[in-house]
Parts: structure tokens; C-alpha cells; sequence
């Protein structure tokens, strides 16, 4: 069993914090995916589970074993790193095998587990190349084979898809999954891109500055964000979010004037005069008769569109409402003409409050 | 069609501009050589000729006399050539070693005043070798290791070692540290790390950097002439003084000595030309 625990861990350079006492259980053969902007902290935070970074505060265990002062090499993971790090004077059996070599196993071992890792991988072809003769897809691959190699405890992978070209990533997002179908061991996973982390993990871990922002399974981050940085991260394209304030009547008036209803949750919670932002996603804002149903309640917008994308089998539509910009999502489309006027409807039990100040969610009591 | 014309006239006539440029340019490194090596083999009376012999004639009579007895005048090539090896493999060997510790240290470790020490050693190479030699020769003589094989390598390894560091400080440099973290986590001790995957990658470098120590410690003659004086410590350029009386110079002795030092400088040089072009356009063609 390989759960890993993180408590109170930090990281400082210097005077500069990184990691803010961040406090996290991964539970064994979980896929966790660790996922923010750039400057998170979010490979710190893995580099330190691998032993790479020292460890400034808190503690790290793998599998119950506390490792803040093991090397890398006593913690029994492997890491997939984003420039791959293949030994280029090595081809590609041997860069399979380099760590069974080091650990000193039987030939007849290596030469299996290296066997094994390739059918998996389909290396099979290229055991003989050396690194710089293989394609992108191929030292990702070869990358994620030495990984498998020895049978670790954990894998964590530091954004391995993001020198792949757009086609290839997806591809290889389904073999990292298909992967850890195959091997079931603890991942974790360390993305920039939402998308990545909405696909591949069971739960995903949200941060930014240094802090964990929301922990949850993908739906979770979708369909409840805590504020509204995980709102617009999360999900593509982003939450819309307008500004208002709450009136007498429990609803929000925007900026233009235009009233929109409170949705029931956080009817009761909200003070009449309180600064908020309004938010929904594109899905959940649809010309009448082209997605949104009419069961539960729902609201109707007049917009003017500004821009339309068709995707085949949808198309979304740009209009601009109380000054912000905002997104819409129009099922079995019709052609729409920029400037056409359209009565969307809104699916009310989809929308959030936020607090303007804070950006925290509110929610019923 | 008369553009196109002109336009292959013009490419021509860039690229007889291109040869001709370089046969100068190579003209002027390889004619002393060429004339060394000449005159090797020519009668001293020809190599004094005025106007020029056009059409030499071959003798080995420079050879012969140089390996021949002391009455003959002949010089103790062999133990030049043996302190030559062993002072230039040693130092080599040594201001490797270090360099390139050196080198890593400061391509990989942070620690405080690392661009200071950096520019020192730099700084260090700008003093020339011979307003040195007085300073050396006093110390030398007074702690008892002047005309020693020990001596002269330490001043080698010295001249040597700063320039090993800026080289192979570069090539560390060019090696992503993901590299020796990932044989870290493939169970390698940092020391084995380095000596897998860091050394055999930067190779070429550690070679060309090897190349440079070697041949400026077998050419050197300033420091040496100042510091050997006997047959027993003597190097080959120093050994080219011996054909130098009050009077004369026997030049064609001289260059046939010089030869019998170019050859092995040479012939190191080719063995290892794959690494050292690899070495120096390293990075550039890193797929």
C-alpha cells in the first residue's frame, strides 16, 4: 500500500516562500493530478515529494515512512520529466534497464523487465536507437518506460505532454491512462493545462501562490468551485462572471441596470447591498431550444451576438452583457449572424455567487 | 535570364573569392611547418642558399646526426622526448582532473562569491607566463624543485587548470541537471550519477579540454627554458636550444627536432579531432 502524505509542507528560498504549508493524502493507486499557473508551486511540491528539493518545513511520507531526509534514490519512485532526461549516450534497451543496472539484478531479470516495459510501451522497434533518433512521442514513451521499469511505488510525472504538439498529447494522454489502468500505481501528476488534469485524474489538487486552492474530483472542481479563480481555471472556455450587487428582491442587479434571479441555493445567504459576481458557464446559457431545458428554474437574456465559433456540433457564441464579455453554448446549431439579436435561457441551479471581495463561493448555510 | 546569368556569374566568382581567401589563410598557418619539415631534410647549405635552391636535394644527414653520438652533434632526443611525455601526460592528466571538477562545481553547486572566484581564475590567465618565471625560478630554487620533472608539471597544471574550468564549466553547463536528478531517482548516488551519465555526455569536452592542456604544456618553452637545465629534465623545445652555439645555429638539426615534436602533438591531435569537433560545436547539433 503506497499512500503519500504531505503535512504542513513548505519550501523557502531564501526569503522567497514557494509552498505554504500545504497539506495533502493521496490515497494508493490514486491519479492525482497537481494543476495551477505557472509559479504555483506545483513542481516544486513534486520535486520534493522525489527528494530533488529539500524540504524547508512540515513533513513527506511514502507509504507511512516519513522521506524528508532520504535521498531520491532510497524513496522507491520514478519521475517522468518534461525534457524527458534520457541518457543520450545510452540507446534505448539500455536507458530501460540503467536502473536495474545500478541496483545490480541479475541479467536475465533486466533483460525481462525490460521486455516487459517495451511490449507495454510498444518500444519493441526501437531498442537499439539512441535517444536523438527517436520522435517526441517516442522519448516520451521510452520516458515513461524506464519509469515502469522497476516497478516503483510511485510515479510522478512533471508536465510530461508539454513538448509534444497538440495531436500527440492527446494521444499520449490516453497511453498515461491506459498506463496506469494497466500498472495501477500512485501517480501524481504535476499539468499547467486544466484540460489534462480534467482528463486524466480521479482527483485533482488546485493551486496557486504556493496554496492549495480546492481538492476534489474533476466534476467537483467543475460543478462547485470554491471561488472564482477555480471557476475560471477550471473548464473551458472559462466561467462567465459578472459584476453586481444583491437588491431587496434576492437578485442581482449587473452594472447595466438589468436584474438577473438569485439561484436557490445561496438565496438566503446573501445580504441585500452585497457586491458579487454573477457566475455560469456556456453550457449552461443557451438560445431558446438549443440546449438548456425548461425543467428547474431558468431565466431568459436577451443578447446580441457579437461573434460566433461553429464547432460542428456546437457552436459558441460571444455577446457582450453588462460590459464583460461572455460566452454562450448553442446546441444542434443554426447559422447565427454577428448582430443578431437572441433570447437565451439561463439554467439557474448551475449558477454561482461569488463574494466580490473575498471570491469565495457562497453557499446555503 | 540575363538576371539569372549574373547571379551565377556573381556566386562564382564569390566562391573563387571564398578559395583563394582561404589558401592564404592556410598558406600562412602551414607554410613554417612545410618549410620546417623541408629543411629537415636538406643540407645546411641549402637551407642558407641565397638566392634559394629551387630544387632541393633529400638527405637524412640531420637525422642521423641528431642520433648520433655527442661528437657528432648529436642531442639526447630520447630524454627530451621522455620528459616531454611525462611532464606534458602528467600535468594533462592532473589539470583535467581538477579542471573538471572544478568545471562541474561551478556549473552545478551554488555557493557564495561563485562569480568572483570565476573571474579571479580568469583574470588569473591574463598575466603573462614569463614575468612569472623570475618569482618562479627564486622559489623553486629555494624550496630545491627548480630542474625537476615535479616543478615543471606544477607550473603546468597552474597555467592550465583555469582555462580547463572555463571550458569545461560550458559543456556542464549544456547538460540539463534533469539529466543527473533522473539518475538520481534511478537509484544512482550523486558520484555515480556524475560518473554514468554527466561525464560520458560531456566527453568531448572533457577531451577538447584535454587537447588544449596537453599541447600548450608540450609547446611551452618560456617557463621550461627557465626552469630545466639539465638532460634530465629538459623538454623537446628547450632541447631545440642545444643546436644553438656562440656562433651558429645549426638549422637543420634544429628542425629536424622540431619535426620529431610536431609529430606526436599531430598525431594525438588526429586521434582525437571526431571529439574534438564534437566538443566544440557541442550543443549546436544536440537533437
Amino acid at each position: 500500500m503506497t499512500e503519500v502524505t504531505l503535512s504542513n509542507v513548505i519550501k523557502r528560498y531564501g526569503e522567497h516562500q514557494a509552498v505554504h504549508g500545504i497539506d495533502l493524502e493521496i490515497r494508493d493507486g490514486e491519479f492525482v493530478v497537481l494543476v495551477g499557473p505557472s509559479g504555483c508551486g506545483k513542481s516544486t511540491t513534486l520535486r520534493m515529494i522525489a527528494g530533488l528539493e529539500d524540504i524547508s518545513g512540515g513533513e513527506v511520507s511514502i507509504g507511512g515512512r516519513v522521506v524528508n531526509d532520504l535521498p531520491p534514490r532510497e524513496r522507491n519512485i520514478s519521475m517522468v520529466f518534461q525534457n524527458y532526461a534520457l541518457y543520450p549516450h545510452m540507446c534505448v534497451r539500455e536507458n530501460l534497464g540503467f536502473s536495474l543496472h545500478i541496483a545490480k539484478r541479475p541479467e536475465s531479470e533486466i533483460t525481462s523487465a525490460v521486455n516487459e516495459a517495451a511490449a507495454i510501451l510498444g518500444l519493441e522497434e526501437l531498442m537499439d536507437r539512441k535517444p536523438a533518433a527517436l520522435s517526441g512521442g517516442q522519448r516520451q514513451r521510452v520516458a515513461m518506460g524506464r519509469a515502469i521499469v522497476r516497478h516503483p511505488d510511485v510515479f510522478l510525472f512533471d508536465e510530461p505532454l508539454s513538448n509534444l504538439d497538440a495531436k500527440l498529447r492527446t494521444q499520449m494522454r490516453v497511453e498515461i491512462k491506459k498506463l496506469h489502468q494497466k500498472v495501477g500505481n500512485t501517480i501524481i501528476y504535476v499539468t499547467h493545462d486544466q484540460v489534462e488534469a480534467m482528463t486524466l485524474a480521479d482527483r485533482i489538487v488546485l493551486m496557486r501562490d504556493g496554496h492549495i486552492v480546492q481538492v476534489g474530483t474533476p466534476l467537483e472542481l467543475f460543478n462547485a468551485p470554491v471561488n472564482t479563480f477555480v471557476a475560471t481555471f477550471i473548464g473551458s472556455p472559462p466561467m462567465n462572471l459578472l459584476d453586481g450587487v444583491v437588491t431587496e428582491n434576492r437578485t442581482v442587479r449587473l452594472i447595466d441596470g438589468q436584474e438577473l434571479p438569485i439561484p436557490s441555493s445561496p438565496r438566503e445567504s446573501v445580504q441585500p447591498g452585497q457586491k458579487v459576481k454573477y457566475g455560469f458557464r456556456a453550457d449552461n446559457l443557451s438560445p431558446v431550444g438549443h440546449g438548456v431545458s425548461d425543467e428547474g428554474e431558468t431565466a431568459d437574456i436577451a443578447l446580441r451576438i457579437d461573434l460566433s465559433e461553429p464547432l460542428g456540433t456546437e457552436t459558441l457564441l460571444f455577446a457582450t452583457l453588462a460590459s464583460t464579455e461572455i460566452q454562450c453554448k448553442m446546441l444542434n446549431p443554426r447559422p447565427v449572424t454577428s448582430g443578431e439579436t437572441m433570447t437565451c435561457r439561463l439554467a439557474l441551479e448551475k449558477a454561482h455567487i461569488f463574494d466580490a471581495q473575498t471570491t469565495q463561493v457562497i453557499r446555503s448555510n | 535570364m540575363d538576371r539569372n546569368q549574373a547571379h551565377r556569374n556573381r556566386r562564382r566568382m564569390l566562391k573563387g573569392l571564398h578559395f583563394v581567401g582561404l589558401f592564404l589563410v592556410m598558406s600562412i598557418i602551414c607554410i613554417p611547418g612545410l618549410w620546417i619539415i623541408l629543411n629537415s631534410f636538406r643540407p645546411t647549405v641549402e637551407i642558407m642558399a641565397k638566392p634559394p635552391v629551387w630544387n632541393p636535394s633529400f638527405t637524412l644527414d640531420h637525422y642521423r646526426a641528431m642520433f648520433g653520438g655527442a661528437g657528432q652533434g648529436g642531442v639526447p632526443v630520447f630524454s627530451y622526448l621522455w620528459n616531454s611525455i611525462v611532464i606534458s601526460v602528467t600535468s594533462t592528466g592532473i589539470a583535467v582532473l581538477i579542471g573538471m571538477s572544478g568545471g562541474y562545481a561551478f556549473a552545478r553547486y551554488k555557493f557564495s562569491g561563485k562569480s568572483g572566484y570565476f573571474v579571479g581564475l580568469m583574470l588569473f590567465r591574463a598575466v603573462p607566463g614569463v614575468a612569472l618565471s623570475l618569482p618562479l625560478f627564486i622559489v623553486f630554487a629555494k624550496v630545491g624543485i627548480i630542474d625537476t620533472h615535479f616543478g615543471l608539471i606544477l607550473v603546468y597544471v597552474a597555467m592550465n587548470v583555469p582555462f580547463t574550468i572555463w571550458l569545461t564549466d560550458g559543456f556542464f553547463r549544456q547538460i540539463p541537471k534533469e539529466l543527473h536528478e533522473a539518475a538520481e531517482i534511478d537509484g544512482c548516488t550523486r558520484w555515480q550519477a556524475f560518473w554514468k551519465v554527466e561525464f560520458p555526455v560531456a566527453r568531448s569536452g572533457v577531451a577538447s579540454a584535454a587537447i588544449f592542456a596537453f599541447l600548450t604544456s608540450w609547446n611551452e618553452f618560456a617557463l621550461a627554458s627557465q626552469l630545466t637545465r639539465s638532460v634530465g629534465s629538459k623538454t623537446m623545445p628547450v632541447g631545440l636550444l642545444d643546436f644553438t652555439a656562440e656562433f651558429t645555429i645549426n638549422w637543420g638539426g634544429m628542425c629536424a627536432l622540431a619535426v620529431l615534436m610536431i609529430l606526436p602533438a599531430l598525431i594525438l591531435t588526429f586521434i582525437v579531432q571526431k571529439h574534438l569537433i564534437a566538443g566544440l560545436t557541442f550543443g549546436g547539433v544536440k537533437g
